[in-house]
């Protein structure tokens, strides 16, 4: 929707097949030149020194944000999305009421990394002198100590803007290839040095963060050089790729081929391949491509004691327990994976946005477990909530004619006065088909037929293409938000379908009484989407943002509501993680009762 | 903890209380009919869409949970599915409520025109219906009103009408359906109907928790019970049945709500209709079975004063908050949440002691009049006192009872002996007020010479009646009672002595007064403190001794639980000298009874509580609890087997003959 010629997205699909097409500029709509081309191209694969492009204190790309203009308009900044120079009317609005939030009351981060600030390393001398004869190349400059330092999680990026660090690694080093890593990882056993692997910097689980207490040097081992595709194999339809590469460079390099893997997760733009098999990742598309554990064929991990891998590339093998399902899920506490070997598929011929309306949230689960009971989700079918619904709304950009307006009100209006959906009640589910052209039609006949079963109205392929905007976009609005009073964070849960309802109902009420209690000025936005359908249950997605204002230590405050929202999942049948990984989490106590004493075992530094 | 949160407050004397209005007034001023016409449009649970009987039904015989028990129960009995639907279909028709605008407007109608006879006022506390009304739409709601009369039954919706709120669905028991009309017009205002006892029918079971779990998950209406299960035909508060309570509760660990909230309820009576009627049912008079023309010969009650009822609708308490750091509800995660299970160990316990405190709660929320006082003081004069004595005496009561927390509706303008009158007044059938004295009234000898028997009979349900008053304050001073008689049974003055004493009576008297389980040491800390703070005694180091001026209020408070004493006693001794070895249960009742009477009119025995069946039963439930009586069933015939040395023990350590023996310590 933010090209205004919709129909161009209807037609087959051949340039590429990621969802990113939503939000980057593609080079070959806006008739760049040869060179102009290969810059920009240049610009997904991210450099050695990565502060260049990217914000130190943020998410994404420097010149990228958002920003309420002179005029207290919302904007966004750049020419790197499709997104850049648009305005969005409704976002104010929406901002001020949701939050209590004001445009006068601005919290500002401090302006630029003082590195005069950052403690000197703590240099494992003999480990350097070694490295150095080896010629891998390496930085103690503090702007790339810091740039490692940290994940996403709201209280690594608060600290940040305030200008306060914790302990950081005390050098970067960048292998080029397997080889390198093997010899990093033997220096580091031999002279008593921490390695912490470090891939696209994506993280939410504390993953990335240092011990406080560590005595010996930290190595932050940053694994974006190793970013190429090593072979790809067309009779087996497996590539063999370096575990740096980043989800999009990934994904451009296999659609020159004409094929792609189809992992989609939402942080594709920046997480590494070597991420996703660290952090049990899910991709957008799973129902057709699998999440990361049906993609995977080879893994070579390099670990203290040798490097570990399989003697075969085979579909499935029965010799034991699986040694991949160890690996995937372990955070980098049991090595680090150089190089993978994935399944890729030929590029989808024909894809289709889609979205359907709902009077009510309970009717959109119902009609997304029966799409599931009949096993024809297509590549994508997600359901947002309400106040998600009203969300998305809000970033509509300014439309350019009357007659868009006015057939948007003509919309609204059949909607709300013609089939009586309350718009505070209703939400949309958006979907993604991808495959041949008839297929793609019939199967979307399929699961717009279940939906009209559950008082579903087909709502257009614009709404489904702002609902997976959202999803790209909301990192860049958490740091927006975080600039007038408000912090906000995301997490997520799989559970069995028979309690969804009840566990997204609780959760957000838990959420909202929390704050409340714990003087919280405004009433949080605390909402939820179904985001992955199984067989037996579902991926749910909550977002939780406030205004802080008032509040001592809101990092604090968020983090008790966000353990008290975590608790309440549990207390509801849901798991700690679907995707994001959690080992910090199970390690915060046996409380969580679950296999926190097996983890905390297997947590090696070396 | 539940019950530590309960004893927070550490000086009850403090405890915040609302103040009451008279809605009486305000009907007393308007058209009755246009009051039962009135708009009446209550605010609902999160805007819940309000939904016909008939459709909660149809959701209860279509759910998962019942569908499995029908398909369980059909695999097992080989009987066809639909067969079985059908008896739940039966069960459910028996059971569902009803609720019918039209008679409730009706019902409103009627009792306005009798509460303005029969009741001077109405008070309530509005800050409580403010409160309740809040409350209303936030959470599913269940009313949890003590229980001492029928009235207590149509009091509630009645106010909730009067204030628009969504009217109550009220757990009633079956035995009403047995009136002729009456049981279908209570259906028709909100009641639904239990069998008494179900224990084995898992379908009827299904059927029942279905029922009421639909209502409560969808918040269409406030759930009302009575924990205590019965009225209280004493005017104490009874041990919570916490069968109702834990199926309200399920919803919430199951995670189908986001939370419960539970609303105490105390309502008083200054005079319960039924008072002479429960006297003779404790003597053994059963309780007449409830039908239309014994509710029509009762009108002629509307002729008499029946003073004020006060209702204290309490702080909705928070299902989750009490839950939060006791029940681990991932326990209910593992298996589908339609089969249902037996609750484990830590949820039977939290539920137990939730019913406790919610019991508690209603007590100490409950309204006395100076009567009750003045009941208190007649009883342990039964030859009567000089009237200036007594209220001397009453207004000391009353500096006590406040010191302890009371909640005394006693205006500071109203001096001691306006109180005591009004309080003879209203009570003409209990006491008597000649020359200067007050009396226990007595019916005076008629014509002829009756049996002592039957004099006897007519002094006990006065007896009876008047302990009913003295019992609604007995909650106040339970705890500092208990110490005082510690001290008077314990061996020795050392805190461990009295604190094992204390321990002891606590737990023999477990059955008769509300003492929550697991909360010895706050209810020895509350009685300690409660005393020093009288000065009746004094904590020293190792001892807990009287002081000079205590001794009258640590007498005072163990004659006032003297009768109950003397009751264990007594039954102790029946046991030991009437009874061989084992007795069938179904003759202990009288065995007792006339084993009391026997000793009454041989002048050993003065005290003529002894005579209720109520304290008797609890006897019998205490003996078994601890072990001197089993239980042992061949076929229809249930047998007590008597332990005598344990009895023996038993008796003599309320008596304070023997030093607290090892064997007992060990309880403790």
């Amino acid at each position: 929707m933010f090209v205004l010629d919709n129909a161009s997205w209807t037609g087959p699909w051949v340039t590429d097949s990621s969802i990113l097409h939503l939000l980057i500029c593609s080079s070959t709509k806006e008739e760049e030149t040869g060179t102009t081309r290969e810059k920009h191209r240049n610009c997904t694969h991210l450099p050695q020194w990565r502060q260049e492009v990217m914000k130190w204190n943020g998410w994404g790309y420097s010149d990228s944000r958002f920003l309420f203009n002179k005029k207290g308009q919302a904007e966004f900044t750049g020419r790197r999305y499709r997104l850049g120079g648009l305005i969005f009317p409704s976002l104010k609005d929406w901002f001020e009421s949701t939050f209590g939030a004001n445009l006068q009351h601005k919290s500002p981060p401090t302006a630029a990394l003082n590195s005069s600030a950052i403690t000197p390393p703590n240099l494992n001398e003999p480990f350097l002198q070694d490295l150095k004869s080896m010629g891998i190349p390496h930085s103690l400059e503090a702007e790339d100590r810091v740039f490692r330092a940290h994940g996403h999680c709201l209280h690594e990026i608060f600290a940040l803007r305030e200008g306060r660090f914790g302990r950081l690694p005390d050098m970067v080093v960048w292998p080029n290839c397997h080889d390198d890593v093997v010899k990093i990882v033997e220096l580091a056993c031999q002279h008593n040095a921490c390695l912490i692997p470090y891939g696209g910097g994506t993280s939410v689980s504390s993953a990335l963060e240092c011990p406080p207490d560590e005595m010996r040097s930290i190595v932050s081992l940053d694994t974006s050089q190793m970013n190429h595709i090593l072979w790809i194999d067309e009779k087996n339809l497996t590539a063999h790729v370096e575990a740096g590469i980043v989800g999009q460079e990934l994904e451009r390099l296999l659609n020159e081929s004409g094929f792609c893997t189809g992992h989609e997760p939402d942080s594709m733009e920046f997480s590494t391949l070597g991420g996703w098999v660290a952090t049990r990742a899910s991709g957008m598309k799973k129902n057709i491509y699998g999440n990361i554990e049906d993609l995977v064929v080879h893994i070579k991990m390099v670990t203290p004691r040798g490097v570990v891998e399989k003697s075969c590339q085979v579909p499935r093998m029965s010799t034991g327990p699986d040694i991949h399902h160890f690996i995937m899920g372990s955070e980098g506490t049991l090595g680090v994976v150089t190089e993978v070997t994935l399944k890729i598929r030929p590029l989808p011929e024909y894809q289709k946005y889609g979205s359907v309306v709902f009077p009510n949230f309970e009717q959109g689960v119902a009609c997304l477990r029966e799409v599931a009971k009949q096993r024809c989700a297509p590549a994508s079918i997600r359901l947002m909530d309400n106040a998600q619904f009203q969300f998305g709304h809000a970033l509509k950009p300014q439309v350019s004619s009357i007659f868009t307006s006015f057939l948007d009100g003509l919309k609204k209006f059949y909607i709300t006065k013609f089939k009586g959906f309350d718009t505070h009640r209703l939400c949309v589910a958006t979907l993604l088909f991808e495959g041949d052209r008839e297929k793609v039609l019939q199967h979307e006949k399929q699961v717009y037929d279940i939906a009209a079963k559950f008082g579903g109205l087909a709502a257009g392929e614009d709404n489904g293409q702002r609902g997976y905007m959202l999803t790209f976009v909301i990192a860049y609005l958490r740091d927006l938000g975080m600039d007038y009073y408000v912090i906000g964070e995301s997490f997520e849960t799989s559970v069995p379908w028979d309690r969804v309802l009840d566990l997204c109902r609780n959760v957000k009420e838990r959420i909202t009484r929390e704050c409340k209690e714990r003087g919280v000025q405004f009433p949080p936005m605390s909402t939820c989407r179904v985001t992955q359908t199984y067989d037996a249950g579902a991926c749910v997605y909550f977002y939780f943002a406030f205004n802080y204002r008032g509040l001592a230590d809101p990092v604090h405050v968020y983090e008790q509501v966000e353990h008290a929202a975590r608790e309440e999942i549990l207390a509801n049948g849901g798991s700690l993680s679907h995707h994001h990984g959690g080992m910090a989490l199970h390690d915060e106590g046996s409380r969580w009762g679950t296999s926190a004493g097996i983890w905390a075992g297997a947590r090696i530094r070396f | 903890m539940a019950s530590r949160t309960l004893y927070s407050q550490r000086d009850p004397a403090l405890k915040k209380r609302d103040d009451f209005e008279d809605i009486l007034e305000e009907r007393r001023n308007s058209s009755d009919l246009k009051y039962a016409l009135k708009c009446y449009m209550p605010v609902l649970y999160k805007g819940v869409t309000p939904c016909k009987p008939s459709m909660i039904k149809t959701m209860v015989l279509q759910s998962e949970q019942l569908r499995y028990v029908v398909t369980e129960l059909s695999k097992e009995t080989g009987e066809a599915t639909e067969v079985i639907q059908g008896e739940a279909l039966a069960i459910l028709e028996e059971m569902a409520h009803k609720l019918h605008l039209g008679t409730v407007r009706f019902f409103a109608y009627m009792l306005n025109k009798a509460f303005k006879v029969l009741y001077q006022r109405i008070r309530v506390n509005e800050d409580g219906i403010q409160r309740l009304q809040q409350a209303i739409q936030e959470h599913p709601l269940v009313l949890l009103p003590s229980h001492r009369s029928y009235m207590d039954f149509l009091i509630v919706s009645y106010l909730l009408y009067t204030n628009d709120l969504a009217l109550p669905v009220i757990a009633a028991g079956m035995d009403f359906l047995g009136m002729k009309f009456v049981g279908e017009m209570l259906r028709m205002s909100g009641a639904f109907f239990i069998r008494r006892s179900f224990g084995g029918d898992r379908l009827y079971w299904a059927v029942f928790s279905e029922y009421v779990k639909t209502i409560l998950r969808n918040g269409y209406a406030p759930i009302e019970f009575f924990l205590e299960g019965t009225r209280s035909r004493t005017c104490k508060s009874l041990t919570p049945k916490v069968g109702l309570l834990s199926i309200a509760m399920e919803p919430f660990f199951k995670g189908e709500v986001f939370d419960v909230s539970m609303v105490p309820i105390s309502i008083s009576y200054e005079r319960v209709l039924e008072e002479a009627l429960y006297a003779r049912e404790l003597l053994g008079v059963p309780k007449p079975k409830e039908s239309t023309s014994g509710l029509l010969k009762a009108r002629r009650i509307l002729s008499e004063d029946y003073g004020n009822i006060h209702v204290y609708f309490g702080q909705p308490v928070s299902l989750r908050s009490l839950a939060q750091g006791r029940i681990n509800r991932s326990q209910y995660n593992l298996m589908p949440r339609h089969i249902s299970r037996r609750p484990g160990e830590d949820v039977q316990v939290f539920v137990n002691d939730v019913a406790y405190k919610m019991v508690r709660l209603q007590e100490e929320s409950m309204v006395l009049r100076p009567w009750v006082l003045v009941a208190t003081i007649l009883l342990q004069n039964p030859h009567g006192v000089e009237a200036v004595w007594l209220a001397e005496q009453t207004a000391w009561l009353r500096g006590l009872a406040q010191a302890f927390g009371a909640f005394l509706d006693w205006p500071d303008h109203i001096s001691a002996s306006r109180a005591v009158a009004s309080g003879l007044a209203l009570h003409p059938n209990l006491v008597r007020a000649e020359r200067g004295r007050v009396r226990l009234a007595t019916e005076p000898k008629g014509p002829g010479a009756r049996a002592p028997e039957e004099d006897l009979f007519n002094h006990a349900v006065t007896v009876l009646s008047c302990a009913s008053y003295r019992n609604q304050v007995l909650h106040v001073f339970l705890r500092p009672a208990l110490l005082a008689m510690a001290m008077d049974v314990a061996p020795t003055s050392r805190k461990d002595d009295v604190y094992s004493c204390f321990g002891y009576l606590r737990d023999v008297f477990s059955n008769e007064f509300i003492l929550c389980p697991g909360a010895e040491v706050q209810d020895f800390d509350e009685a300690c403190f409660l005393l020093t703070k009288c000065s009746a005694i004094q904590i020293l180091k190792q001892d807990i001794v009287a002081t000079e001026r205590g001794r009258p209020t640590l007498s005072f408070l163990s004659a006032m639980f003297q009768p109950f004493l003397l009751g264990y006693q007594v039954v102790c001794r029946y046991l030991c000298e009437e009874v061989a070895e084992s007795l069938p249960e179904k003759s202990y009742v009288a065995g007792v009874r006339s084993y009391a009477v026997k000793r009454i009119l041989s002048g050993e025995l003065a005290c003529l509580e002894v005579l209720s069946s109520d304290l008797q039963k609890n006897v019998l439930a205490a003996l078994l609890r601890m072990g001197a009586l089993r239980k042992s069933k061949a076929g229809e015939l249930v047998t007590l087997r008597v332990n005598k040395s344990a009895i023996n023990t038993i008796e003599n350590t309320l008596g304070g003959r023997v030093s607290t023996q090892k064997p007992v310590l060990a309880r403790l």
